[in-house]
């Protein structure tokens, strides 16, 4: 698809911190530690739902070797009637999450924290602090949670005027819904469960902090925004944001769930108690307990469509778990289940639903693969109903240039036809499907699409051309899917220079202007970005340099090649000036060599996936297999296809995952009961066969480079796709996932 | 034993022959664990459920990692053999296919290096792999401890979850495998949610002898659906003399599902489990089948 001539973008240069990575070397969240370092553990509550009477530490205090205790009182108040916003947290919510204040939501929640001078100390003294808890009743399933009696979580929590454990209610609506049904010769309604699936990403979190006397605080973590550490760190310790250096470590994926913090001003304030530099590194019990996961739902989707198959209404309901505080992602069914469809009468309505388990995070699409998997469903069963191939289905009902969506884009030139067609013209879509090949066997296959926003927003960039005539580039993001080798390829690429040549790395707060988050499919697009303006800058600087050695204009200079080039009238005049000649004249001929772009970066273009999928079900046993799966999505640009191509395939093993195996699972008394890799079942290689993706290069007319975003998009149709092809194999649907084993037993009965 | 006590408090024996592993044994008096490829073990200690005063490495013990085929045609297999090496034996796989493959079951690739039937039956779970097929292969344990040497069968040796018939002081030292017969063959199925690094929702051992066409003895051990590995002697009972005939499989797979006594957990329900045993059993005696015939 390199359709461009480029000689750089678009190749699969080696990443630049794959050495490290494959060798052992690279240096993730706790792999830091420091002279005079001690250790913190924190003490959870053992309840699903209780209030804190009070919190004796003397014991733990007195413990030799602790010298640090802290609780809520040591963590900044955040009143609860005043959103104190951070991006989309309210640190209201994350103040309470990080450190349980009046009332412990969820078993696992902090209570305390201690730091000792050794692991197993800092754990003895957690035993010894006396909590008295006045337990309640918990609540811990939408369906519980709505009761007009279910235990509420929150005495503030209004809906509809009364005490509630909905948080908020979001509506996007268009054209009229009742008339949209009226119109329409065939509607198709069902409601769908989901259950909540943990990010699964194998670093957990972890953190080593030092407070020095002068109340400055250094910050060594992995997370998906340095700034947001920073930011929320200061927000929550009252230490302001110029003392605070956040250094960003390699991350072992985050997937969405690090973009908050949970950790760090913890061991902030615990280095501020006792002037020693802190460690605190959870264990993958604490991170599937009180990190995460994303949230599970309760879906009801209704479409009604004409005759020929035009989709005259859709509705949908959605109830999201937030978790033990407000904040679930509400947004992403409501705005992205409809979007990729041309539908004049929508209404999409979203309820944020609180109860007793770890607040939700994000998680790639955030909220959008539950809203898909409903009406990508109802869409299968509307194409069935209709006689019509889903695939033209979906063709005569895609939106393109100029479509209203529900929540409020006018869309520009979007690409979601060429995905559908991509599939419909695979070899897959057409591959012969042997449904019966053995007794007790049957296969199927399904489609489905999806739709993510996608983002631009802030970013910044140096780029510098050392005196030696190389490069560094530095950008303000955490590399989770290996946007430094996208941005390695994209600076080459501008300067005209192997890719050898550029070094790629990642500022700390204080290296580097602010940037937002990795995260909603935006980091590649934003850096690619202000790197190009970045490299444009230098450009302009080496070309006015070569204008002053010539004694000519800088108009009447090129850059081509890694080289200045004497152009125009005066082509061929003098010898090109290499980047490493310009290099060694920098300074005398004006000075250093180098340039930054901070930007609020705008333009970014919806995503698109539409993905087929062959499944084999073990009638006896009720295991499903995914045999063949094929995924075509528009990129706009693939600055480096494996990456692109990973950001496709991982999203589809997540989303098989979180169809056939992976669900949260708690006990009677609201404990997680599967808190570990071996009952949290998620794909192993051998449960999935390789991923084909389709990357289609559409370009954004709005990049430089055309980047549209990746990350995203593969993880929204997966959920439907197996969905259908299950059905398509048996003849039986399904409305709640995940399809697990006992569960397809009981719907093929006996 | 102390709430204080840290792994550095911990004494490490590695004794060279068996007397001296079970004397150090008995002479910690409850506050030692053997350790062979420590892939439970070491697990325990992490999580803090097993903080021993004294670990007794086993492995350099020559009768513990033996693979010895007797005359007669039997295999003594040493309680600390890795799944790994077993795997490599040249013939051990051809006359017990079905064990191996259990035994080649526990856990990851990496596991196998470590992990040895021993330390599985030892570990008690009614989930071991290598249990149900040791159990339908009629292997016998050996045992020694200061009070000397004993044998019992497999299925005898789990007490419970987590807990087994061993004596104080008693160390597992191997297992003996029968003289095949021409004619047998055997087979272990699991019924795992994954395709690896998992845990058996229902595991299904089966071992056949047959002379022209008839079951001439069968055995099934069931695992992971009662508190203990079982044998069912009624299964292979529907199975002896019988020519696998539809009925005789149904019957036995009718009693594979009447002996489970499975509790409803976070890996399978009971009418799930009950269920897939039958399943597994009708699976597991086609393979056992297949295999005795080349035998």
């Amino acid at each position: 698809m390199n359709a461009i001539d480029n000689k750089w973008i678009g190749q699969r240069t080696i990443r630049p911190d794959g050495a490290d990575k494959v060798t052992g070397r690279a240096g993730y969240s706790a792999d830091n530690a420091m002279p005079g370092m001690i250790w913190a553990k924190i003490l959870r509550s053992p309840h699903a739902h209780a209030n804190i009477r009070g919190i004796d530490t003397a014991k733990a205090a007195a413990l030799p070797g602790v010298k640090a205790v802290v609780t809520a009182r040591d963590i900044t108040e955040f009143p609860v009637d005043t959103p104190v916003m951070l991006g989309i947290q309210d640190m209201r919510w994350m103040s309470r999450n990080v450190m349980a204040r009046e009332k412990a939501l969820f078993h696992g929640h902090p209570v305390a924290a201690v730091a000792a001078i050794s692991e197993e100390i800092a754990a003895e003294a957690c035993r010894l602090i006396e909590v008295e808890y006045e337990v309640l009743p918990h609540v811990i399933e939408i369906e519980d949670a709505i009761r007009p009696d279910a235990p509420l979580l929150h005495d503030f929590l209004r809906h509809e005027g009364k005490p509630s454990n909905i948080a908020s209610t979001m509506v996007n609506k268009l054209g009229d819904i009742e008339a949209g049904f009226a119109s329409a010769d065939v509607i198709i309604e069902r409601s769908f469960k989901t259950r909540p699936v943990h990010q699964g990403y194998i670093e957990p979190q972890a953190c080593t902090v030092s407070c020095t006397a002068d109340g400055k605080v250094t910050i060594w973590s992995s997370s998906q925004g340095q700034f947001m550490v920073r930011a929320m760190t200061a927000l929550l310790t009252g230490i302001p944001q110029s003392s605070i250096r956040a250094i960003p470590a390699e991350i072992g994926g985050g997937f969405g769930a690090k973009t908050v913090i949970y950790l760090e001003p913890i061991a902030v304030l615990l280095s501020r108690k006792s002037g020693r530099p802190v460690k605190m590194v959870m264990s993958r019990d604490e991170v599937f307990r009180a990190t995460g996961p994303t949230s599970g739902s309760m879906s009801t989707v209704k479409i009604g469509a004409k005759k020929d198959g035009t989709i005259v209404a859709a509705q949908g309901t959605f109830h999201i778990q937030a978790g033990c505080l407000p904040g679930g992602p509400v947004r992403g069914p409501v705005g992205c289940s409809f979007a990729p469809y041309e539908i004049a009468n929508v209404l999409s309505v979203g309820y944020d639903v609180v109860s007793n388990r770890s607040k939700v995070t994000a998680y790639r699409a955030p909220g959008a693969p539950l809203g898909a998997y409903a009406t990508e469903t109802v869409i299968d069963e509307l194409a069935e109903t209709l006689g019509i191939d889903p695939l033209e289905l979906r063709l005569k009902n895609s939106a393109g240039k100029g479509t209203k969506a529900a929540y409020g884009a006018v869309f520009g030139d979007v690409t979601f036809k060429e995905t559908i067609q991509a599939i419909r013209n695979h070899p897959h879509y057409a591959a012969p499907l042997d449904r019966a090949p053995a007794k007790g066997v049957r296969r199927g296959r399904g489609v489905a699409s999806g739709f993510w926003y996608n983002a631009g927003g802030e970013s910044s960039a140096q780029l510098n051309i050392t005196e030696d005539g190389n490069v560094t580039v530095t950008t303000g993001h955490p590399d989770v899917g290996g946007s430094r080798a996208s941005i390695a390829n994209v600076a080459a690429e501008l300067l005209g220079i192997d890719h050898s040549r550029v070094s790629v790395l990642i500022g700390d707060t204080s290296s580097i202007g602010f940037s937002n988050l990795t995260g909603g499919s935006r980091v590649t697009f934003a850096s690619a970005m202000v790197v190009t303006q970045s490299a444009e800058k230098v450009i302009t600087q080496l070309r006015e340099r070569a204008a002053k050695i010539w004694k000519i204009e800088p108009e009447a200079v090129a850059w081509s090649d890694g080289e200045a080039r004497p152009a125009g009238a005066n082509a061929g005049q003098f010898p090109p000036l290499t980047l490493k000649e310009l290099a060694a004249k920098a300074n005398e001929m004006g000075g250093p060599i180098g340039a930054g772009v901070q930007l609020t970066t705008t333009g970014a273009d919806p995503g698109f996936a539409t993905h087929v999928v062959d499944v084999e079900v073990d009638e006896e046993l009720g295991i499903i297999r995914v045999l063949r799966y094929t995924a075509a999505q528009d990129v706009g640009r693939a600055l480096h296809p494996d990456y692109v191509e990973g950001q496709i395939q991982g999203g589809v093993v997540q989303g098989i995952g979180w169809a056939l195996s992976e669900e949260y699972l708690y006990d009677k008394q609201g404990r997680l009961d599967n808190a570990s890799f071996l009952d949290y079942r998620m794909p192993v290689c051998s449960d999935v066969p390789m991923i084909e993706p389709v990357v289609l290069e559409l370009p954004n007319p709005k990049h430089p480079q055309g980047v549209r975003g990746a990350g995203e998009a593969p993880l929204v149709p997966p959920l439907a796709a197996i969905s259908n092809a299950v059905y398509d194999a048996l003849g039986k649907r399904f409305y709640s996932l995940p399809m697990s084993p006992p569960k397809v037993m009981e719907v093929l009965g006996g | 034993m102390t709430a204080e006590m840290t792994m550095t408090d911990i004494r490490f024996l590695a004794p060279e022959t068996l007397d001296d592993a079970i004397s150090a044994y008995a002479a910690a008096q409850g506050a030692a664990r053997i350790l062979a490829g420590g892939t439970d073990l070491l697990v325990q200690m992490r999580n803090g459920v097993a903080r021993p005063g004294v670990i007794i490495d086993i492995k350099g013990i020559g009768e513990l990692t033996d693979i010895a085929e007797g005359a007669d045609g039997s295999f003594t297999l040493g309680a600390a053999v890795s799944g790994a090496v077993l795997g490599e034996h040249p013939r051990f796989g051809t006359v017990w296919p079905g064990v191996l493959e259990a035994i080649n079951l526990i856990g990851s690739t990496q596991v196998q290096g470590r992990a040895s039937a021993g330390g599985n039956l030892c570990n008690a779970s009614p989930a071991g792999d290598s249990v149900p097929a040791m159990v339908a292969a009629g292997a016998v344990v050996t045992v020694q401890g200061p009070k000397g040497r004993r044998q019992l069968a497999v299925e005898a040796f789990p007490a419970g979850p987590g807990r087994t018939n061993l004596a104080p002081g008693e160390i597992v030292v191997s297992f003996t495998l029968p003289p095949r017969p021409p004619g047998s063959g055997d087979a272990y199925l699991r019924m795992i949610p994954r395709t690896e690094m998992d845990i058996a929702v229902v595991g299904v051992g089966v071992n056949l002898t047959l002379a022209d066409g008839v079951v001439t003895a069968a055995r099934v051990g069931l695992g992971a659906v009662a508190p203990t590995v079982l044998l069912v002697a009624d299964a292979g009972r529907a199975l002896v003399g019988s020519r696998l005939e539809d009925a005789a499989v149904d019957a036995a797979a009718a009693a594979c599902r009447a002996a489970c006594n499975p509790i409803d957990d976070k890996r399978g329900t009971i009418a799930y489990r009950v269920r897939a045993a039958g399943v597994l059993l009708r699976r597991s005696v086609a393979i056992a089948a297949e295999r005795a015939g080349r035998n």
